[in-house]
């Protein structure tokens, strides 16, 4: 199996720490990564705030380069596949409106997107029979006794017409299951799919504040010692903001987790602690309350 | 009867207008507040949900384009995904804001407003977005230097912010789509 990988900006600055642990996972389960050549920013909630044409355009240019390099694109940032996908969707479906998109990239980029690939999320590439079969052969430490709460948060699986790769868009579960295969608990909770304010986050801290606080008390109150998720702006949001809302009983906090953070852990891969190090809700005690962390 | 003048009636022009650059079937709702319902912005809305829609049926601009609520959308799209009439509202705010921003009622929430301009350019100047460059122009913009100002330090020490910006090399590209874009919305 072989992927274009889209990184997106937040994997290469704030977030590499899940850049990490997807090349080590990825590498680990014998899925090859092909970075996409010149990449760049997919606009994200900003470029659809301001200008349509631009938050179309600037996924479409990606689409169009990952088509040049041939595989299909796997992309790890909810925020980046949901526009990924929803300029595929303009593109395809998009009637008049789509074509003469794709006729205006064409111009600046001497070729058009033909739609020949698929852009996929991590979550759902891990989630292949033939991937889960492989993950489960190569387990070196099953994560007993860790409870985890798998947060999906809004862009991964809304508008689900669009760019939803579970059954059921409301209770999504393809997280939990990875969550199960590497032996953790998935615990049940229903704040999954609320938002947590991701594209505020700068400029709308209170706000933000709050609705974080929510979800993270609701994963405290069922049972959660630490918070999956596979989104680079959930994360940041999730343990950035804990402190400022003083936290739960006694000052305490979750720990954020990356989906590949966990697997990795399972799968016994090197380099667990260089991951960790860049979280600022240290997941380590936890860990190593369990004796999960690999010996170094 | 008092106040009659104060009875809104129906007008189809903001109707027209914002389902034509929308792309939403406006027209279709009929207030059955799903929308409103799971929107997790609810608390902090000074127009819900189904408001917004209901204004934009009534053609009450004016209050539209000063709400605070097209401006904190968190763009979650919960709202679409449950609405009968698959009516997405935050691309009814990004209209709106835009409307708000070109017909001078300005910025409800102008430091939402700073932070996409702040994002923006970044794209715009290099391709991609450099954090650490795009956090500075925004604190300039809003002179919130003392917010989240630990935060920063915190992610300075664990190199989570890179000083020096990645650029895309075909940068004539993503200055001709910027350059198509502001054609566009002239
Ligand atoms: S859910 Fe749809 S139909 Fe119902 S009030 Fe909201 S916009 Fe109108
Ligand atoms: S997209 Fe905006 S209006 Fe719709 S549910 Fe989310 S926050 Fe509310």
């Amino acid at each position: 199996m072989k992927f274009t990988y889209y990184p997106g900006c937040s994997l290469h600055s704030t977030a590499e720490e899940y850049n990490l642990s997807n090349q080590a996972v990825f590498r680990a389960l014998d899925i090859e990564l092909e970075e996409l050549n010149d990449w760049n920013c997919c606009g994200a909630t900003s470029a659809h705030s301001t200008n349509e044409f631009l938050s179309h355009a600037l996924p479409l240019r990606n689409l169009v380069l990952a088509e040049r390099q041939g595989n299909d694109v796997v992309v790890p940032c909810a925020a980046c596949y949901n526009l990924l996908r929803n300029a595929d969707h303009h593109v395809r479906f998009g009637g008049e409106k789509g074509e003469s998109l794709n006729a205006e990239i064409e111009a600046v980029m001497g070729s058009r997107y033909r739609g020949e690939i698929a852009v996929r999320h991590i979550v759902d590439v891990l989630t292949e029979p033939e991937v889960l079969k492989k993950l489960e052969s190569k387990i070196k430490k099953p994560l007993e006794g860790l409870k985890l709460a798998a947060y999906y948060g809004c862009l991964l699986t809304r508008p689900p017409k669009v760019v939803s790769f579970e059954e059921n868009p409301e209770q999504p579960c393809k997280l939990d299951l990875l969550i199960e295969k590497v032996g953790a608990d998935s615990v049940r909770w229903s704040y999954k799919t609320d938002c947590c304010g991701g594209s505020l986050s700068i400029s709308q801290p209170e706000l933000v504040i709050k609705l974080t606080q929510t979800i993270v008390e609701a994963a405290r109150y069922a049972g959660a010692e630490a918070i999956v998720c596979a989104c680079p702006l959930c994360q940041a949001n999730l343990d950035t903001r804990q402190h400022e809302a003083g936290g739960g009983p006694g000052g305490s906090t979750l720990p954020v987790l990356y989906i590949t953070e966990v697997l990795g852990l399972a799968l016994g891969l090197p380099g667990s602690e260089q991951w960790f190090r860049k979280h600022l809700i240290d997941p380590a005690p936890l860990l190593k309350s369990l004796d999960l962390l690999p010996a170094s | 009867m008092e106040n009659q003048e104060a009875k809104v009636l129906p007008s189809f022009e903001l109707v027209k207008e914002v389902e034509a650059k929308s792309g939403q079937p406006v027209g279709r709702c009929y207030q059955c507040k799903k929308c409103t319902g799971g929107c997790p912005m609810s608390f902090a809305f000074d127009l819900f949900a189904h408001q917004i829609v209901r204004y934009v049926q009534l053609g009450l601009k004016e209050p539209l384009l000063k709400s605070k609520s097209i401006w904190i959308c968190a763009c979650c799209k919960t709202c679409k995904s449950r609405c009968p009439n698959g009516i997405d509202i935050s691309a009814l705010n990004d209209t709106l804001k835009a409307m708000a921003l070109k017909e001078s009622a300005g910025a409800a929430e102008g430091k939402v407003a700073a932070f996409h301009d702040a994002f923006v350019s970044s794209v715009e100047r290099y391709g991609r977005v450099h954090e650490a460059g795009m956090l500075a122009r925004y604190k300039l913009k809003t002179k919130t230097y003392t917010q989240d100002m630990s935060l920063g330090i915190e992610f300075i020490k664990r190199r989570k912010l890179k000083l020096l910006p990645e650029k895309v090399r075909q940068l004539r590209e993503i200055k001709q789509i910027f350059q198509r874009a502001k054609e566009k919305s002239q």
